[in-house]
């Protein structure tokens, strides 16, 4: 009898790892769940966090690089600040730096932008016969900046980091499936 | 911790960990420091026309010339936190039909190791200074001010304002006769 209470135990302790393992994972997903949200609401950005993918703010930022985004309405725009910005059309946001600025009394305000390592200004890039943005055009605005293609550089890392980065944001499928894998690792390993 | 693979997967959480531990460091040791510095903008000429808007809205609008110095010692504010400096030297000013009117003339990236004592004389402006309409004529107040954005490894990206500003007023006159 004693092998049996043995195997039995034994069965047990399996199946309340198991869940623990559930619960381990799921503690994890949703607290990072709950810092995503939380950061898009303290900076008013739907997507408070973002990865760099064209050259055209080089050298300051290259494809790769994190920036911390804010979206408050009630910050003033000015020139030098690094705006993200979507034309109307467009899905892609562009991140570019203020270039000129005419704010009438009310609070009207009409800008333009450059992007660093750009020869133009973006007039070329606004929609045709438009010559400004306005307030309604920003979607964020760059605060802060995790440049990993520094550190990366160094290391001869940059290709194969970055594009992963890149690939991520290019393919959502990719991404989940990266998510995925991570998901599994963390089930599977038990340290 | 037998195996290769588990040696690799340790030893990658580990250095993993010490990367973003120093990214905390490079940011926390340089997070509140104060990045200005004295900084002198002299204006030599000043000339004033009234043509069409060429870089965009097709309006016959007040174009501005301003030929410049400026120095300034940028050293103090590299560090091993800053990857590069944004300078950029705007004019700002009001008009009857803005309130707040910026505009950028010229800028330039330093970038850490490069040499950065600031000593130009007679610049031009690298950008049109147009006005959004005919309010640069008699204009007794433009603020020239030299800014730049700090551009860290890891941490903030802060606007700075150099001290050192300088005030100009317009002529009456346009230019018809002399070229820039």
């Amino acid at each position: 009898r004693l092998p049996r209470l043995h195997k039995l135990t034994l069965k047990l302790s399996i199946t309340c790892d198991l869940y623990y393992q559930v619960l381990n994972f799921g503690m994890i997903v949703s607290s990072a769940l709950m810092i995503w949200k939380g950061l898009m609401v303290v900076t008013g950005s739907e997507s408070p966090i973002v990865v760099v993918l064209s050259g055209s703010m080089e050298p300051a930022f290259h494809r790769g690089d994190l920036l911390f985004l804010t979206n408050r309405v009630e910050d003033p725009i000015r020139v030098g600040e690094i705006v993200v910005f979507r034309i109307e059309g467009r899905e892609i946001p562009i991140v570019h730096r203020v270039l000129k600025i005419h704010e009438k009394a009310n609070g009207d305000i009409k800008f333009l932008t450059k992007g660093d390592n750009n020869a133009v200004d973006d007039r070329g890039l606004y929609k045709q016969g438009q010559h400004w943005l306005e307030k309604k055009d920003v979607v964020g605005r760059a605060r802060g900046s995790l440049l990993l293609t520094f550190c990366l550089f160094h290391l001869r890392f940059v290709p194969y980091i970055g594009i992963v980065t890149i690939l991520m944001n290019d393919y959502p499928k990719f991404k989940y499936a990266v998510l995925f894998l991570l998901g599994l690792f963390v089930l599977v390993h038990r340290e | 911790m037998n195996t290769v693979l588990s040696r690799a997967n340790s030893l990658f959480a580990f250095s993993l960990s010490v990367m973003a531990a120093l990214t905390f460091g490079c940011f926390i040791t340089t997070a509140f420091k104060d990045r200005r510095v004295p900084v002198r903008v002299h204006v030599s000429k000043v000339m004033l026309k009234n043509v069409d808007d060429f870089t965009g809205p097709r309006e016959r609008s007040d174009l501005g010339f301003i030929t410049f110095d400026l120095s300034a010692d940028l050293q103090p504010i590299f560090d091993w936190n800053v990857k590069q400096l944004f300078l950029y030297l705007s004019a700002e000013y009001a008009t009857k039909s803005n309130a707040l009117n910026q505009v950028v003339l010229w800028d330039k990236i330093v970038l850490r190791g490069e040499n950065p004592k600031l000593n130009l004389r007679d610049m031009k402006s690298k950008y049109f200074f147009f006005d959004d309409g005919n309010g640069l004529r008699a204009n007794k107040n433009i603020t020239l001010t030299l800014s730049w954005n700090v551009v860290p490894n890891a941490g903030i990206l802060p606007l700075v304002v150099g001290s050192g500003q300088v005030s100009l007023p317009f002529p009456d006159m346009y230019e018809t006769t002399k070229s820039y």
